[in-house]
């Protein structure tokens, strides 16, 4: 199964297909005690396509995890529309039921998403009762052991009567995977699936989010920190900053050749072992010397109005003062940035 | 007798371990030399209960001033715990069931934190010896500012220091780790993860100890901020040559700031070698598996694959070798007998049948490398 990996990851300069999931100017402020609403999501708009991958991209407080769960009716936006491609808008329970079953989530913690008192039969009974409206009850078992074999999670009959806490963390996220696919979904959004998991196990259950996908011809938001593995399951990375995408294209493009200087530095700070030592020394001292006298708590700091990421910037110019539109970095390619004001000649040789 | 020469020494055990047709163990490694400031022996850890749980079983490790030794493994693989035993922090129910573990202090002298009275043990924390943790930026007091938690620590440990010393000192380590000395009135809620964490490493650096022992410290920390920490990090390491106990699930990051580097599996050391060794040549399946869970960023798109199944319960009592159910390369020794950590002819401790002489040694090994 793990070959499938870069047949996907081809995949990503097809044509687009017709969205699943269309998202435009999706907007979302939070309110707070003693202070103007913190805005944690500022006019975002992509498209969720069938069979592919899109990653989203980012630290934690950049607003990744609001997206997801403004997707998922969790928070209401306050601007902005979601339209899921033959769902009905609006409001009301046939409404959110419809949308629900097209719309399925896995979560990061398969510690907390799955209940401790109930078997992993009676967590995918649920949906499949609700969702698949099987003639007998033993269709319904019947379509509850097909779903565990579809995530790899077998002996089916012998896992079927175990409880959350006799399975490993990978076997628990297997089941959460396998009750967001009860319901049939077209879109799967994956909030950092692996990232409470071993390390030597996330490998497995992306292979298999990815493989489900295809298979399923399902539209995926691969939400996560991760830019390598961003890379490897994605067709199409967006890189977001404080609330806003600062950089949209093709994955490979994103990571081999990063347009926004913020991109620029996470693909930077990304451990490389491949790096002798000696490099790496130098490089560190380089960074040090850019990063100057500016003392962390600046960097770190909140900038207001203009570009966001300024006070980071090593390229930081008066014009950055004003909030930078999307500029074309390339086929495909758009980075948030006015170094890319007179196209994207030239620039790639800032340092 | 100097490093090179202990080097040197058991490379002649390596070659003798060939004529004898046997491999030698690991203490070569822990000869203790005159550079070593920690060494650890044998050291066990249960945690007491109906079955206990032996977290940490029979690891050796030693080091020198100045080396930052990397520890590297999976949630549940007795790291932490061993971080605790090393810095005399075990509480029931955990307990150090066997081993020794000394400390060289300021003045030379060897300690043995298991038969040091409590108050020697306290003043060799922060001295020598000082701790970092993941949570760390969570542990500093909610309710008092950041220079009194400074001026806690000298008082506790400096008291011949006066307010202004205090004051100056704790300024000139916020300073050394990128935070304003105004800060100092500061309250932990004020800062950010980052800065927080940054917080608690100066606090560490504060009495110029010899080591940090440093748990997960920066994971649960942006990637940039990471990145920051560790590049200032290493250059205080540099500056003031004090030695680092690095410990981390982070493989990739490890690899880059090792010297020598551990990989622990089941509580036990399954390799224990200089980090280029591992990244370039590692001999461990559990190893190798652990480094292709990690896709290269900038690679060619290539399958991967982690490694299936899931660690051992130390409750269990397990025959063989630990990791003998998940590896790919598992033989006919694996499953009856635990593999020792041994260094074969040439190479350094590993912990595995597919380099010991006594089964095919290194043909075998060499047709199962990636």
């Amino acid at each position: 199964m793990s070959t499938d990996t870069t047949t996907s990851a081809q995949a990503g300069t097809e044509d687009a297909a017709a969205p699943v999931l269309e998202v435009n100017d999706l907007t979302v402020d939070y309110r707070r005690r003693g202070a103007g609403p913190l805005r944690a999501v500022d006019h975002l708009s992509f498209r969720l396509e069938p069979g592919r991958t899109l990653a989203l991209v980012g630290e934690s407080g950049s607003g990744k995890s609001t997206v997801v769960r403004a997707l998922a009716g969790f928070v209401a936006p306050t601007e902005g529309t979601v339209a899921l491609e033959g769902v009905r808008g609006g409001r009301g329970r046939r409404a959110d039921r419809e949308y629900r079953k097209a719309l399925q989530l896995v979560f990061q913690d398969p510690f907390a998403s799955l209940n401790p008192m109930h078997t992993v039969a009676r967590h995918l009974r649920r949906p499949v009762v609700r969702y698949q409206a099987p003639g007998s009850r033993a269709q319904a078992h019947e379509a509850v052991l097909e779903l565990l074999r579809s995530v790899n999670l077998t002996p089916e009959a012998d896992i079927a009567g175990k409880y959350p806490h006799e399975l490993s963390g990978g076997q628990r996220q297997r089941v959460a995977i396998a009750r967001a696919l009860a319901t049939g979904p077209r879109v799967l959004l994956a909030d950092e699936p692996v990232s409470m998991l071993d390390v030597s196990i996330r490998l497995e259950i992306l292979n298999l989010l990815d493989r489900l996908a295809r298979e399923r011809d399902m539209a995926m938001l691969y939400v996560t920190h991760d830019l390598a593995t961003a890379r490897h399951f994605s067709s199409q990375i967006m890189v977001m900053y404080r609330g806003e995408v600062v950089e949209d294209g093709p994955s490979d493009e994103v990571i081999l050749n990063p347009a926004h200087p913020y991109t620029r530095m996470l693909a930077a700070a990304a451990p490389d072992p491949t790096i002798p030592r000696e490099r790496a020394a130098a490089a560190r001292r380089e960074r040090i010397e850019a990063r100057g006298a500016r003392v962390a708590e600046y960097r770190e700091a909140d900038t207001g109005a203009g570009c966001r990421f300024r006070s980071r910037c090593p390229h930081a110019m008066p014009v950055c003062g004003q909030h930078p539109p999307d500029f074309a970095a390339g086929p495909g390619h758009t980075a948030r940035c006015w170094l890319f004001e007179n196209g994207s000649a030239g620039v790639r040789d800032v340092p | 007798m100097m490093r090179t020469e202990d080097e040197r020494g058991r490379d002649e055990e390596f070659d003798q371990s060939v004529d004898r047709g046997s491999v030698t163990t690991a203490s070569g490694l822990t000869g203790a030399g005159p550079r070593t400031v920690l060494r650890a022996q044998g050291v066990s850890v249960e945690y007491a209960g109906e079955r206990p749980v032996r977290a940490v079983q029979d690891v050796s490790l030693e080091l020198a001033a100045g080396e930052v030794l990397g520890i590297a493994g999976e949630s549940g693989c007795g790291k932490s715990t061993l971080a605790y035993a090393l810095t005399g922090m075990l509480r029931p129910p955990a307990r150090l069931t066997a081993g020794s573990i000394q400390y060289t202090d300021v003045d030379g002298d060897l300690i043995d934190i298991s038969d040091v009275s409590p108050e020697r043990l306290r003043s060799l924390r922060w001295n020598t010896v000082s701790m970092v943790f993941q949570s760390a930026m969570n542990a500093l007091n909610p309710v008092t500012s950041v220079g009194r938690q400074f001026a806690d620590v000298f008082k506790a440990h400096r008291p011949q220091m006066d307010r202004r010393a205090r004051t100056e000192r704790s300024a000139e380590l916020l300073e050394m780790v990128g935070i304003d000395p105004g800060r100092l009135r500061s309250f932990p809620h004020e800062l950010s993860g980052g800065m927080r964490q940054r917080v608690v490493i100066a606090m560490a650096l504060a009495l110029d100890p010899r080591i940090v022992v440093m748990d997960e410290p920066t994971t649960a920390l942006d990637v940039l901020v990471q990145r920051e920490i560790l590049d200032e990090l290493e250059r205080l390491q540099e500056r003031l040559g004090f030695a680092v106990i690095f410990i981390t699930h982070d493989l990739g990051l490890l690899l880059e700031i090792s010297d020598k580097l551990a990989v622990m599996y089941a509580g036990r050391f399954v390799e224990y070698a200089p980090g280029e060794q591992i990244a370039n040549n590692p001999l461990h399946p559990y190893t190798r598996g652990l480094l292709n869970s990690f896709p290269d960023l900038r690679g060619e798109r290539r399958a991967l694959s982690g490694i299936p199944g899931s660690p051992p319960d130390l409750r269990e009592r397990v025959p063989g070798c630990a990791f003998a159910a998940r590896c790919r390369d598992a033989f006919e020794p694996c499953g009856e007998r635990r593999p020792e950590l041994r260094a074969p002819a040439g190479a350094w401790p590993v912990a595995c049948h597919l380099h010991d002489p006594q089964f095919g040694g290194l043909e075998r090994a060499g047709g199962s490398a990636r």
